[in-house]
């Protein structure tokens, strides 16, 4: 059982700048950035790639630079050719497969058998044994957490906040929001690089495929943590996300282990809870407006 | 203060729906001008605003502001030495962000040196909550709260601050007082008149309440089918009323002033 959630908590802590990245995309700037799915998987290529070549560590910051990048094209495609986010995302999100298979020299997956990774070096400090990844995993998470809250609170962070809460106060306030935009897809996807770059030389392998869903999944955790913690200030935010993203592990976990829910129907499951829990606040106006309809109508009957 | 030359505004060119907002438009403003505009719908007058403000560029003519050509300047860098509210409260502020955080937004447009990763600081926060105090509403206690729990009246009254944060070249008001209540719109003409005229703003102000127009500032213009059609000040302005503004109306433009929405008192 300690292992189980153990596992959970390091998975968690792995995949847990996903949900942060969309944090800062979709609930800051209130843009849905789908170029997460590719850009995790080129954070995955580019570290894993490095790694092969005898540069873990420097696999790190090349996967978050390369991540930046995919942020930067998205950006460019929203605010300077006006292309609807969405969409934006979508097209550089199918333009990285093609990038992820070349950076992974054209092969479908590349596995880093034996060689020496940010955690195998990690683990081979003394004293730090088992739990090594969970450490080291914990101490990035926790760095980057810090840095995000940090930088939301700065005049550059405020202007971001502010762009997706009222863009035309942002022009009013001499910020051009073409820049605040870019600077937070940037970030954004440098930090979803970051985790795919962390999962794959934690489990020493990259798939061509292995984001698939990480948007929707990253949604969940996001809205998991905001259930548990709520979502008032940026600094729940930022925690929630990486509370919902351990919790979901653990669920997660307990399927796979219990097999009460079959594992192949997780991601129909988080599809579903992502669905309900975006549209709750439509479903809950249109319950009101039943209630109100049935009131209404009783009253009427009444009349009658 | 500001100069406009010649300018020209047209909406959908070369189609059904072509609509000359601002036709050959031409004025100039004195340092320290407060101008009310009145004008029928459609008379150009937000459009005028827009164009100062770089909303969108205009097809014709030249805008210069303070000594600078800001014709071509994007909006965002106009911003700077432009300060602007409109009707709606929720337009000026962010509402998730808390009142001190709206604030240390409007300061950006002041400080060029700083460095964007900078905080808060305390001697930022002691300002604001001096300007705050100002405003009379108790909001100096309340600078950690959302700006989206105050009223309106509360909003637009921060707004009017923010706009005026760092002491704008201009500041344009475009009815900012119409979607309060009497009361409210009364203290937020009190505040503007204030701090307008402590600060020694040039602005102008569209209004659809005919003896607001005359009582406050030193200028009025009248708008019709994107022109100015009556300029007035000093001593005449000082002897007009209402009707005469009316009378004026209909001989600038050979028509009724029609605008729905017009208080005559």
């Amino acid at each position: 059982m300690l292992y189980i959630l153990k596992t959970a908590l390091e998975l968690g802590l792995l995949y847990s700048l996903v949900p942060m990245a969309l944090f800062l995309s979709y609930r800051v700037l209130d843009i849905a950035d789908l170029t997460t799915d590719g850009c995790f998987v080129l954070g995955a290529a580019v570290s894993v790639q490095m790694a092969a070549m005898g540069h873990p560590i420097l696999g790190i910051p090349l996967a978050m630079c390369a991540g930046a990048c995919a942020g930067f094209v998205t950006a460019f495609l929203h605010t300077r050719l006006k292309v609807p986010s969405i969409l934006a995302g979508i097209i550089t999100n199918t333009g990285l497969y093609t990038i992820n298979l070349m950076t992974m020299g054209w092969s479908s997956n590349v596995s880093l058998l034996k060689k020496t990774t940010i955690y195998s070096m990690f683990k081979s400090i003394p004293f730090v044994g088992d739990w090594g990844s969970v450490i080291l995993t914990f101490i990035i998470v926790a760095a980057v957490s810090a840095f995000l809250m940090f930088f939301l609170g700065t005049r550059l962070g405020l202007s971001i906040r502010a762009t997706g809460d009222n863009i035309d106060m942002v022009r009013a306030s001499s910020v051009n929001p073409t820049f605040t935009i870019t600077v937070g897809l940037c970030l954004a996807n440098a930090m979803t690089a970051l985790s795919g770059a962390m999962v794959a030389q934690n489990q020493k392998t990259v798939d061509i495929n292995g984001g698939t869903g990480i948007v929707v999944i990253g949604l969940a955790c996001l809205i998991i943590g905001e259930t548990v913690l709520g979502r008032r200030s940026v600094k729940k935010g930022v925690i929630a996300a990486v509370v919902g993203s351990i919790i979901y592990r653990v669920i997660y976990a307990i399927c796979l282990y219990t097999k009460i829910i079959p594992v192949d129907f997780l991601k129909l499951l988080t599809a579903v809870v992502v669905a309900i829990a975006i549209a709750f606040p439509a479903l809950k106006k249109g319950a009101a407006f039943m209630k109100k309809k049935r009131i209404h109508m009783r009253g009427g009957d009444k009349n009658a | 203060m500001l100069d406009i030359k010649n300018i020209s505004v047209t909406f959908n060119p070369g189609t059904p729906d072509e609509k000359k907002a601002v036709t050959n438009l031409s004025m100039h403003l004195d340092d320290g001008d407060f101008v009310t505009i009145i004008g029928s719908n459609g008379a150009g007058k937000s459009t005028l605003f827009n164009a100062v403000a770089g909303t969108f560029f205009v097809d014709e003519g030249s805008i210069i502001l303070g000594g600078q050509d800001i014709t071509f300047l994007e909006e965002h860098k106009r911003s700077r030495i432009i300060g602007r509210m409109f009707q709606d409260p929720l337009k000026g502020t962010a509402p998730s962000m808390t009142i001190e955080e709206n604030l240390a937004l409007a300061y950006l447009r002041s400080s060029e040196g700083t460095s964007p990763f900078s905080h808060i600081s305390g001697r930022d926060k002691k300002i604001f909550r001096e300007k705050l105090s100002m405003l009379g509403m108790g909001l100096e206690d309340r600078m950690r709260h959302p700006v989206g729990l105050l009223s309106g009246g509360q909003r637009q009254a921060l707004t009017l601050l923010m706009a005026t944060m760092v002491t704008p070249k201009i500041l344009l008001l475009d009815e900012h007082t119409a979607a309060l209540d009497p009361a409210t719109a009364e203290k937020v003409i009190e505040l503007t008149r204030k701090i307008v005229g402590e600060n020694h703003i040039t602005c102008m102000m569209i209004t659809h309440n005919m003896k607001q127009a005359l009582e406050i500032g030193n200028r009025t213009f009248l708008m019709a089918d994107g022109n100015i059609v009556y300029d007035v000040k000093g001593e005449e302005r000082n002897g007009l009323k209402v009707e005469d503004l009316l009378e004026k109306f209909k001989a600038g433009t050979g028509k009724a002033l029609d605008n729905d929405r017009i208080l005559l008192s």
